[in-house]
Formats: structure tokens, sequence, C-alpha cells
């Protein structure tokens, strides 16, 4: 059984490696994660040789020395050589096998001398990307509908692999990332580059990678981080240097517009229709996950917003809340993460959803000036 | 003195018939009773953390959200962990300790009766919280059985206080256990009957229970803090407050590499009892595989960051932990050459503990294979968290661990109850749990490499069909197990008589006396120093 397991095993890999297939470790895209991918067939194949000598004994035993056959027991139960030899050739091989492992660890743990440098933030469950030298940054969301989540819609080829803004890196530039979290440990995971590295709330690792090959690569959280870890994907496209420098360009440009268009749009109001749309939009975007789209929570873990006092009455205290979250709970601050308009909306949404009908709208102003305060 | 003469009487009556009715359970002191208990309390809560991994492995079977919400699929996963590592793997060997050890060093019971009564009773009151904690507003808890911090902490719910004090009766439960065990083992063995003639099964318990008293407080420091971390104001894990969560990790893993030992070394005692029973052969390098024994216990408490390499440790922290963890192969190495080199030029059959042995012989091997390979930190880098992992720790646990109890059961099955069971279902439930565990555990790696992460509700379309495979054997083996159930009941209610020694190759004190064993066994020690065990007549 386990002998034809084994043999299929080692048929399959080498076709698998080939088709980069859904069987085997990617041999990604950096030098890195080359040398990682032929560490583990190396080790891999050792294990396939051990295998079959140590399995060979024992079928071999089991066919030729069974009672049915006639067999009379042997009697030895003991020889000092033959243990000391199978003490020393493992012994041997694990050597061979530190060697190379050695060397690629001491390789990949060497993040000196970068080109760009990334801080990569976790959070309950959204990764957030903020370029050094430059003023860009920008939370990074699934993309997956939740009609595909529930089974409504059917599942587009990147299911709960594909994000609203994805991470964009040069290709043949060194890139640094320093990794942290705002709450809980979640882990950055790339495959195809071989960098996995936990987020560690209050600390910062590093990582980093060199891609050959423009593209767009797909990962996932990879340490539990709560209820939605398994919708917390990583997605970086690597583009050519000049792109890339063209594409942080326009960001920045992009970012500061947004910033003044905030301050122009300060002035207007926007109706109530208005602002429960936009405002509908946003809390399924970033409050679904934890309050419901029904808004009842999820009871003894996030609270219903639907009846709640503080929505119903406390305009204040709902407005403080949303904006700077409330610590030693995974109630965020959403101050920075969402726009002057989308915090006023979302606030407006909540007051006059699933029955709380408030009639109260909250205007951008509203907010900015409770943000000034 | 009336009083005196009346113990005596009742004393005298024990040797004859065990008393009845509930209290016989409630108050034995008895080591036979208490590991019956034992094995089937075991026994139940292998079943209900089955049926958590059945709803993991239905909401798994196809891609999307269909059976239960995420919150809820992280409690299965936590609990099914905590239920089968502390309440279905732990108790089984304790169960078979009470029973064997004292019959293989010819002790008339455990050394310390009452506390061995105590030490199972409170352990259906620890999974009844446990269990009972899901039932709160919020769900019992659902941060992985690693539980790290901050989500176990800040970020879990009210049922975390449950959870922690569950933990603490477990812990109490081991360490009274392997105290026990370490006195019986010091103190009552027969004369004659001197360490390096001990039966390796008490060997690998003897030094699976100095692991658990190391180790077990650890634990109970840890859930502390994450008590005191959560409900008191301290900041042990809170960087917030000066302290660390990687600290946690720490402390979990500095018990927990050791707790996998502690599930795998009564294993190999167990196998090393029946090879050589069935290849009618003596154990080959019984002083080798004490050693070997005794070094995986020694550098278990020396590779516990290996669970750890991408917290971000330092460079030579990693390469430390990585040399330490490919040398902890060795030692497992020769174990595996000693077994087969027991069966060499035997005169083998294969009845059903045999067949649960040798399948454990070689899935262990592969579970041992793929550990080494998660050894090598630059490409553990790839497979931590992924299903590699989840297949590597299964393949150890249940086709090594689960086999092993298995394989035992069926060993002594007939002298715990004087009936033979039957041969035809028992080969039955072998064939089927085996083909089924491998269709359940193997895709696995397949998974993990590809990029799967662990603890996920929900995947991307191309693992679909991988995990409609997985969980479909995943269902096989849990309904495999039903027959395990009804082979046993058949057994225990009447079968073909037992003879005392049932196994022509079998060897060791237990076989000496009649089947089923008397209440009470060797209240004279046998004196083992004249006469060979098997040459003994203590009917
Ligand atoms: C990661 C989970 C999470 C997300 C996402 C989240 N919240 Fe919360 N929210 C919480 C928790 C937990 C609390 C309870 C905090 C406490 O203990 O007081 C809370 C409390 C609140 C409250 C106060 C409720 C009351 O009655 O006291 C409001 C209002 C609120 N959140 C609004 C929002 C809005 C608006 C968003 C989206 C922009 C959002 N939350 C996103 C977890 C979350
Ligand atoms: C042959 C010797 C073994 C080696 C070299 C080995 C190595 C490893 C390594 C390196 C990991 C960490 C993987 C990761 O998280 O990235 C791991 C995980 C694990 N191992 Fe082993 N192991 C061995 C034997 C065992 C045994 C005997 C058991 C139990 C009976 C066991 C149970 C586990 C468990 C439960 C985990 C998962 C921990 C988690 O939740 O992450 N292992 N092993
Ligand atoms: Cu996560
Ligand atoms: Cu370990």
């Amino acid at each position: 059984m386990s002998i034809r397991l084994i043999t299929a095993l080692t048929a399959m890999f080498p076709i698998a490696a080939q088709a980069q297939s859904q069987f085997n470790l990617t041999q990604g895209v950096t030098e890195i994660s080359q040398r990682v991918y032929d560490l583990h067939m190396t080790i891999f194949y050792i294990c396939c040789v051990i295998g079959v000598i140590v399995f060979g004994a024992m079928f071999w035993s089991m066919i030729r020395h069974r009672k049915s056959n006639g067999r009379k027991p042997a009697t030895f139960h003991e020889s000092v050589k033959v243990e000391i030899l199978w003490t020393i050739i493992p012994f041997l091989i694990l050597i061979g096998m530190a060697i190379p492992a050695t060397s690629t660890l001491i390789a990949m743990e060497d993040s000196s001398e970068s080109d760009v440098t990334v801080l990569v933030t976790g959070s309950q469950w959204k990764w957030h990307y903020k370029y050094f030298d430059s003023n860009v940054e920008y939370f990074s969301l699934l993309a997956t509908q939740r009609d595909q989540i529930e089974n409504k819609l059917e599942k587009g080829e990147n299911y709960l692999l594909e994000v609203d803004r994805p991470l964009v890196i040069p290709t043949d530039r060194k890139v640094r990332f320093l990794i942290t979290s705002d709450d809980v440990i979640h882990s950055w995971w790339v495959p195809d580059f071989a960098v996995k590295k936990d987020a560690n709330p209050g600390f910062i690792n590093e990582a980093w990678t060199k891609v050959d090959q423009p593209g767009i690569y797909r990962g996932q959280c990879a340490e539990l981080c709560g209820k939605d870890h398994g919708f917390m994907p990583v997605v970086v496209i690597a583009k050519e240097p000049a792109e890339y420098d063209k594409w942080l360009a326009a960001q920045e440009e992009i970012q500061r517009k947004a910033k003044e268009e905030e301050q122009r749009l300060l002035a207007m109001s926007m109706d109530m229709t208005e602002l429960m749309d936009l405002g509908e939009q946003v809390y399924l975007g970033s409050c679904a996950a934890c309050h419901q789209a029904n808004g009842e929570g999820i009871p003894g873990v996030f609270p219903a917003l639907k009846g709640s006092p503080m929505a119903l009455n406390d305009m204040e205290g709902h407005i403080d809340i949303v904006v700077n979250g409330k610590s030693g709970t995974s109630m965020q601050a959403f101050g920075n993460q969402l726009s002057l308009r989308e915090l006023a909306a979302v606030i407006t949404y909540e007051r006059n959803a699933w029955g709380n009908d408030t009639g109260e709208t909250v205007q951008a102003s509203d907010v900015n000036a409770y943000m000034n305060e | 003195m009336s009083t005196v003469v009346g113990e005596m009487d009742q004393h005298d009556d024990h040797h004859h018939h065990a008393p009845s009715g509930v209290t016989r359970w409630l108050f034995t002191t008895n080591h036979k009773d208490i590991g019956s208990m034992y094995l089937w309390f075991s026994f139940i809560m292998f079943l209900v953390g089955g049926s958590m991994a059945m709803v993991i492995r239905a909401e798994l079977f196809q891609p999307g959200l269909q059976l239960v919400d995420p919150h809820f699929f992280n409690q299965m996963t936590t609990v099914h962990g905590l239920i089968m590592v502390f309440g279905a793997v732990m108790p089984a060997f304790t169960g078979l300790a009470n029973w064997m050890i004292p019959m293989m060093i010819g002790a008339p019971d455990m050394a310390l009766p009452r506390m061995n009564n105590w030490s199972f009773w409170i352990l259906p009151f620890a999974f009844a919280i446990l269990l009972a904690s899901l039932f709160m507003e919020g769900g019992g808890p659902a941060f992985g059985w690693t539980f790290y911090a901050p989500l176990s902490t800040t970020y879990s719910s009210d049922s975390t206080a449950l959870f922690v004090f569950s933990v603490h009766i477990m812990g109490i439960s081991s360490i009274m256990g392997a105290i026990n065990v370490i006195v019986t083992i010091m103190n009552m063995r027969a004369p004659g009957m001197t360490y390096m003639k001990m039966p390796l099964f008490v060997w690998s318990w003897f030094i699976t229970a100095f692991l658990l008293i190391a180790v077990m407080p650890v634990l109970a420091g840890a859930v502390t803090m994450v008590l005191t971390d959560k409900y008191f104001g301290t900041s042990f894990f809170d960087a917030a407050g000066g302290g660390d969560p990687v600290m946690f990790q720490h402390i979990f893993w500095f018990f927990g590499h050791p707790e996998v030992y502690i599930m795998i070394l009564p294993s190999f005692g167990i196998v090393s009892a029946i090879i050589p029973a069935f290849a009618r052969k003596p154990l080959f390098g019984y002083a080798s595989m004490v050693y070997a024994t005794a070094a995986i216990a020694g550098l278990s408490f020396l590779v516990w960051a290996h669970h750890m390499f991408t917290t971000g440790m330092p460079v030579f922290a990693e390469l430390f932990f990585m040399y330490c963890t490919m040398l902890i192969s060795v030692p497992t190495g020769v174990k595996v050459f000693n077994w087969v080199a027991t069966m060499w030029r035997g005169s083998i059959t294969f009845e059903t503990p045999m067949l649960f042995s040798l399948a454990f012989v070689i899935l262990f091997t592969i579970g041992g294979f793929s550990g080494l390979m998660l050894a090598i930190t630059p490409v553990d880098f790839q497979y931590h968290d992924t299903y590699f992992v989840v297949a590597h720790f299964h393949y150890v646990l249940v086709s090594g661990a689960i086999f092993s109890i298995m394989a035992a059961a069926y060993f002594w099955l007939p002298k715990w109850t004087g009936h033979m069971y039957d041969e035809g279902l028992a080969k039955l439930h072998f064939w089927a749990s085996l083909i089924s565990v491998n269709v359940l555990f193997f895709p696995m790696h397949f998974a993990g490499l590809a990029g799967m992460p662990r603890r996920i509700p929900d995947y991307s379309i191309q693992f679909a069909d991988i995990n409609q495979i997985v969980s479909i054997g995943g269902f096989a083996f849990g309904l495999s197990q039903l027959i395990f159930l009804w082979v046993v009941i058949k057994c225990v209610k009447g079968g073909e008589k037992a003879p005392a020694k049932p196994w022509e190759g079998a060897e060791g004190l237990e076989w000496t006396v009649p089947s089923p064993a008397p209440y009470h066994t060797f209240d004279t020690p046998p004196d083992t120093s004249k006469t060979p065990p098997e040459a003994q007549d203590h009917g």
C-alpha cells in the first residue's frame, strides 16, 4: 500500500514540478524561492530513498519471513556494529542536508542594501501598505463578492485570492518588507517569493525579495487571526522598474488630489439617500465582517448595532468610536482608514438602517469638526 | 480491634470479586477499574472530537461557506484539537498504563490508588466545562489549540476563562497520573525486575511521565498568564504594556514540543511489545531502544522553536533549532530500524494487533519524513501553517499514536475481558481504517505544498478536488471507528474463551495470570530473578 503510494508520489513530483501544478511547492520567481524549491526536492528525494530501503526491508520480511511459509524464527537480538552503523549514516546524511540549508537560510535573512522599503501592517482582516520615501499608503481588502462566498454567484477564477488594491513592487530591485500588526498576529505570505513572516503587534519583522519576472503573485494570511482569517489574501504586482516609478508617481498624485478634494467637499453636504447609499457600501466593505450585514453582530463577540443605544442616542460617542476605535477590543480606529465623507456616510447609515430610524444625518464637516476638536 | 479485623475480611473479599454498582466505579482504587474507565472515557472523547472533525470536513467538502459560519468553524478546529490531544490520546495512554504497568512489573496495584481515582474523576469535569463553553454567548474557544496571544487574550470571548480552568484540571490530572506511574515503577517492581529488564512499554511510560511532570506546569503557567492578561490587567503578552506576544509562543511550545513526544513515546513501547510477539523473535536492540527513547526525550526540550521559524527569530537561533530538530530524527530512526530488524528472519503472523503495529511503523515513518522536511528552516517558511503541517502531525498522531492504541487494545483485550475478539471484524476495522486514513491525510500534503493555509473555513477553487477527496476519506475513517466500538462491545459481552496467553510469541508477566485478569493480581510478587517470566505459572 504505502510502497505504492511512495512510488506514485515519486513519479508524480517531477511532472508536477514542470507543470507548476497544484500538487507541489512552487519554484517561485526569485532566486531564493528557486533555492528553497531545490532544498525541498533534495530532502524529499532523500526521504524517498530511505523510505524505499526501510519499507523494502519490511515488506521483504513480511513476505518471506512469515510463519505460513514454515519459517522458524531466528534468535539474534543485538548487534552493536549494525546499531552504530545506522546511527552514524543518518547522521552523515543530515550533515549533508544541513549545509545547503544553512547557506540558504543565511541568504534569506540578509535584508541589507535594499532599494525599496514597504511597511506591511496586518489588521483584522486586511493588509495596509505604506511606501517609505513617498507619500503613498493604502489598505488592501478582499475583493471577492460576498455572494460568491455564499454560493449565490459562480466563483471566479481568483476566488478568495483577489484584492481591491494590490501591493505593487518593482522587478530586479531588492524590496524590503517591514512587517507588523495593529491587533492580533497575522502572517504575510507570498509562496512565489518564498516569503512568509509573522506580523506581530508591537514588533517589526523584516523580510525581502527580488523578483525576476513581472506578474501578479498571490498569497494568503498564514496565521490564525480570528473569524475571517481565511479571507485576507495578499496580492502583489511586480512591474518593470520604469513602470513602477510611473505608477508610484501617479499614486502620489492621486492621493494628494484626493486630500484636496476632501477639503473641498467639506463645505458640501450630502442628502440622506446619498449618505445611505455610500454608507451601505462602506458598511458592507469595512464593518459587516464583524457587525454583520444585518447589523445584529455576533452576540458575545461583536455587538449589535441594530437597536444599540449608542447608534440610537449617543451621536458624539458614535462618531468617537468609529473614528478612534476602542483600544483593547477589536473595534479599530477608522479615522485613518476611511475618508471624511465615508465616515459620515457609514455613521449615518448605522443610525438609520435596520430600523434604527433616527432620521439624523452626519455630514463630513461634522466628522471633521469632531476630529479637530 | 474488631474494625481492623473487619477491614481485613473485606480486603480478603476483594480477592475474589469486584464490588458492584455505581459506587464500584466512583470509589474504586483498583488499577484495572480505573484503567477501564480511562479507556472508555478516551474512546468517548475520540468520538466527540471526531464528530467535530466531521463538521470541519463537511464544511470543507466544497469551496464557499455552506454549513457553518467562520467563527463556529474556528471553535470546531480548536475544540477538536484540544479534545483529541488532551481527551483522546493522553487518557488512552494513561488507561493503558493503569491496566498494564502493575501487571507488567509484577505489582499488586498502582502505588497511589486514591490519587489514581481522583486523577481520573476530575477529567470528565474538565471536558464537560470545555464542551459547555461552546454554548456560551460568543461561543467557545476559537483561537486554535495553540491559543496564541493576543488572539486568546484581548481578542477572545469570555469562554476563555472556562478554557483556562478546564486546561488546569486536565493538567492536574496528567501530573497526578505521571507521579503515580513514576512512584509505581520505582518502588513496586517484583524482585529481580531490574530497570533493564522492564518491558519497553514500562520504560517508555517511565520516561513519558518525567516529560509530563516537566512540562504540564509550563502549560499551566501559560494559561494562567493568558487569564491574567485578559481579566486582571497584566501585560505578559501585550506590547503596549511592555510584554511580548512571541514570548507566549516560546512558553507554549516549550510545553508543546515535549507534549508531542508524550503522545508518541508510549506508542513506541506498545509496538515494541507487539512486533516481537508476532514475529516470534525477541526485540532487536533492547538497550538501544531504551537509550533512544531517553535521547528523544532529552532532545525534545531543545527543539521547541521549530514551530516558530516565521516569528522572526535571529538567524543563529533558527540554525540552532534546525540542527537540534534534525538531530532528533537520528534516535527516532534507530527505533524504526530496530523494529524492522526484529521482524527480520522472524516467523511472522498477521493478527490484528500486528497489522496495526506494522501500519504504525510505516505511517509513523512517513510522518517522520515530513517532520524532517519541516525541520529544514528555509523550506519550513513555505510549509509552515499550511496543510502540509496538518498532514504531518496527523500521520504521527492518527496513524501513529491512535493506531498504536488500537493495536494495544486488540493485543490486550483477551487479557482484559477473558474473551477473544472477533478477528474477522477486527481485520475489517483495520483495512477500512488503513485505506481511509491515507485517503484522508495523504492528499493534504499536496494541498499544503500547493499553498493551502491551515485553519481556514473556505479556500480558493484550485484546492476543490483535493479537499473533496480528503473529506470523503474523513467520513470513511470516522465511520470505520464504529466497527471498533462494535468489536469491543462484542468482546466484552462474550466470545471464545481466551487462554492465559493467547498469543504464541507474547512475553511478559501479564500473560502469566489467567484471562480475564483477576481483580487483584500479584498480591505476592512473582520472583522474576529465578525463572524467565514466560516460564512462570501463576494462575
Ligand atoms: C474587527 C471587528 C470589527 C470591525 C471590522 C468593526 N467593528 Fe465596530 N466594534 C467591534 C467591537 C468588538 C466592538 C465592541 C467594542 C467594545 O467592547 O465596546 C465594536 C463597537 C462598535 C460600535 C459601538 C457599539 C455600541 O453599541 O457600543 C460602533 C458604533 C461600531 N463598532 C461601528 C463600527 C463601524 C462603523 C465599523 C466599520 C467602519 C466597524 N464598527 C467595524 C468590532 C468591529
Ligand atoms: C520525526 C520526528 C519529528 C520531527 C522532525 C517533527 C518536526 C515538526 C516540525 C518542524 C513542526 C512544525 C511545523 C510548522 O509549524 O511549520 C511540527 C509540527 C507538529 N508536529 Fe512534529 N515532528 C516530529 C514528530 C512528531 C510527533 C511524534 C508528533 C506527535 C505524536 C508530532 C506532532 C506535531 C504537531 C501536533 C505539530 C503541529 C503543531 C502546530 O499546531 O503547528 N510531531 N513537527
Ligand atoms: Cu490570518
Ligand atoms: Cu515540535
